[in-house]
């Protein structure tokens, strides 16, 4: 679903991503960790379209994120540690509004769904001001998701929750991956991510430096390969 | 036709936004009139005359209280991040900028709206120049908008964002402000249509270069 | 610089510098006093030869920064967007000269340092702002690409702004006998006073173009700088 060949990005001079190869097969749900500042971001958004690499390519579906982004856009969901989200409006009038963004048929059959989806369908007239943390997350993931992209690019997403959010946010997660959606999810907390991956990757001083499947691999291992990458 | 939906989604995003808090219009109206109303006293204690001045304090006031709204709009976005969830939209870039620059538009021909009537009554002008001096305003207003989006999509991406924008725009903004002054002001003094021609010309001008240019540099400034 | 590669620099060089003490010759002493200027206008007049072709070499400048811009928007590539940054800082610096020059010129010639009634002046002032704002926002902006794509939309838009300041303000004020040497009118410009003109013209342009050259080098060599410094 998502081939990255040689993917590099400099901010001037400063090398941030250093040749990235990457695979992601259809349906599956990969966990990529590292330091901050390893371009975990930086990777997602280049995905994401919203900022352009410096040399290589990614194909999301096929698609050249660097040709074609227009294209990409359509099949793909991000979801960021900023909500993207207007708080003066209601969940409703931010969904109808990206609704009508990315042409997403029968509108308000649609929003609805997602806002069970996410259990916020009781909240919905409220403006996004009143939510907590998490719900906002929620809304976000709802956000993402109206338009039924395959591909889901998530950064960061347990950021700033607390123990209740973080357990909802496992839930959605967990039905995201059971969706059959393409999933790429950055995270330092190596356990969370751990846990509902199919495969994890690190990502540190620019490059891939380990990749293995999640049920291979345990925690502690986990731990101790992740550290020895990040030394360096 | 999605293109104009898409324009219609993200205007009307920006004013019903806007409309739940008012924080920006009120802002920009209160900056407005406190204009109108200081030199409307400063003037009175010292020129004879201060109808002459008139047209040029209306253009000070809107000018002023159009960039500050031209600011907001666009650092509110960018503070929230909701720029991004813009640009991950599968929507031509010209549709935000037309979209942002008709929100702004109408918030500055609000503005106007009210302050209009207030000025004209605390100068003591006659009404009957009303009617033209709205068209003018209108085409001010669209202009300085026009090249005002663009503006304020760069500023706030630097480091001095609310003096950037005046710094950029006044400068280039000055024939717009020429014309609609020289415009306004004949209407009030009755000086017949030939006479105007070449003012009109120059707004309208204006407003269709500087719009176009902008329409076809946006996606430069908005993107990463 | 490496003497053989260089020689046309260094020929040009030594030639704006040695045309400069020529010019001055001629501009105060060949040249003879115009008609029309009476007591301590006379002798200001005769700024009219470092005025004009500071203005004129300053539009040049501001022209080259203009086709750079388009050049850097339409094919990318640093090298344009130096060389619309360097050209535009000369620019400013003419331009400066002519916006200090022009008074020094108007006080004894029209009584008043400054008029908002002679569009040639207004031009000047508005130009100065112009790119007075191109070389803050320059200076505003951390992000190389960006800052090369906002100063490229910046020098598009100011320069088309240009002309149409220049209009709207000969419509605005009636001219207070600002001498227009190219279509005559003001007051008679001699033979010998056309050579002087003419002559720092060529020996502006010329120094233009070596200061241009200079600076376009200490760019490139700022970039390579920066670029051994990443490699550490």
């Amino acid at each position: 679903m998502i081939q990255v060949r040689g993917l590099t990005k400099a901010f001037g001079p400063k090398k941030v991503l250093r040749g990235i190869d990457l695979d992601v097969a259809p349906g599956e749900f990969l966990t990529l960790v590292g330091p901050n500042g390893a371009g975990k971001t930086t990777f997602l958004r280049i995905l994401a379209t919203l900022s352009r690499a410096t040399g290589g390519d990614a194909l999301i579906g096929g698609v050249s994120v660097a040709e074609h982004p227009a294209q990409v856009r359509r099949n793909i969901g991000l979801v960021s540690h900023r909500t993207l989200l207007y708080d003066d409006l209601t969940a409703v009038e931010n969904l109808q509004f990206y609704g009508r963004m990315y042409d997403v048929p029968h509108l308000d059959a649609r929003i609805e769904e997602v806002l069970r989806q996410v259990d916020l369908y009781f909240r919905r007239h409220d403006p996004v001001r009143t939510y907590s943390r998490g719900m906002q997350q929620r809304l976000s993931i709802a956000r993402a998701i109206l338009h039924d992209p395959q591909v889901m690019l998530m950064d960061e997403p347990y950021t700033g929750l607390d123990v209740q959010a973080t357990a909802m946010l496992r839930t959605v997660l967990q039905s995201l991956a059971a969706s059959g959606r393409t999933v790429v999810m950055t995270t330092h907390d190596l356990e969370l991510g751990l846990d509902v991956a199919d495969r994890v990757a690190i990502l540190s001083g620019g490059k891939i430096g380990f990749q293995a499947a999640a049920r291979d691999i345990s925690i502690h291992e986990f731990r101790r390969v992740y550290a020895e990458q990040t030394a360096g | 036709m999605g293109f104009l939906r898409k324009v219609a989604a993200v205007a009307w995003k920006d004013l019903r936004a806007e409309w739940r808090t008012r924080e920006v219009f009120s802002a920009m109206f209160v900056f407005a009139l406190l204009i109108i109303i200081i030199f409307n006293f400063a003037l009175e204690l010292r020129a004879e005359n201060a109808r002459v001045l008139v047209p040029g304090i209306l253009w000070v006031a809107f000018t002023f209280s159009g960039m500050l709204g031209l600011n907001r709009s666009f650092i509110q976005e960018k503070d929230r991040g909701s720029l991004e969830g813009l640009l991950l939209c599968p929507v031509d870039r010209s549709a935000i900028y037309l979209g942002k620059m008709l929100a702004n538009s109408a918030l500055m021909a609000l503005v106007a709206v009210f302050i209009l009537p207030v000025s004209f009554v605390l100068f003591n002008l006659s009404f009957g120049a009303l009617p033209m001096i709205v068209v003018v305003t209108a085409l001010g207003t669209v202009g300085f908008a026009g090249v005002g989006t663009l503006f304020s999509a760069m500023a706030v991406n630097t480091r001095a964002r609310e003096v950037m924008l005046p710094l950029l725009l006044f400068p280039v903004a000055v024939p717009l402000i020429i014309a609609a002054v020289k415009l306004t002001a004949g209407i009030m003094d009755g000086v017949p249509g030939a006479e105007l021609a070449r003012w009109w010309q120059l707004l309208v001008g204006f407003d269709a270069i500087f719009f176009t240019l902008s329409f076809m540099t946006f996606d430069y400034v908005i993107e990463e | 610089m490496a003497l053989r590669k260089d020689a046309w620099l260094w020929v040009l060089g030594i030639l704006a510098f040695a045309g400069i003490l020529v010019a001055g010759y001629l501009a105060l002493i060949y040249a003879p006093p115009a008609e029309g200027f009476v007591g301590q206008a006379e002798p200001a007049q005769r700024i009219f030869y470092f005025h004009v072709p500071a203005a004129w070499t300053g539009f040049l400048a501001f022209s080259v920064t203009f086709v750079a811009s388009i050049a850097y928007l339409w094919k990318g590539g640093r090298k344009w967007d130096i060389l619309a940054a360097c050209s535009a800082e000369i620019g400013l610096v003419f331009t400066t000269m002519v916006v200090v020059t022009g008074p020094i010129w108007a006080k004894p010639t029209w009584g008043v340092w400054w008029t908002w009634s002679d569009p040639k002046l207004v031009t000047a002032a508005i130009l100065w702002l112009i790119y007075f704002g191109y070389i803050m926002l320059r200076r505003m902006v951390e992000d190389d690409a960006r800052r090369a794509r906002f100063s490229a939309v910046l020098g598009i838009i100011g320069f088309v702004d240009v002309p149409i300041v220049f209009g709207a303000a000969r419509w605005w004020g009636q001219s207070v006998a600002h001498p227009i040497v190219v279509s005559g009118g003001g007051f008679d410009v001699a033979p010998k006073m056309l050579t002087a003109l003419m002559f720092s013209l060529a020996v502006f342009t010329v120094m233009y173009v070596v200061i241009l050259t200079l600076r376009v080098r200490t760019e490139r060599l700022a970039d390579e700088v920066d670029a051994l410094k990443e490699r550490e």
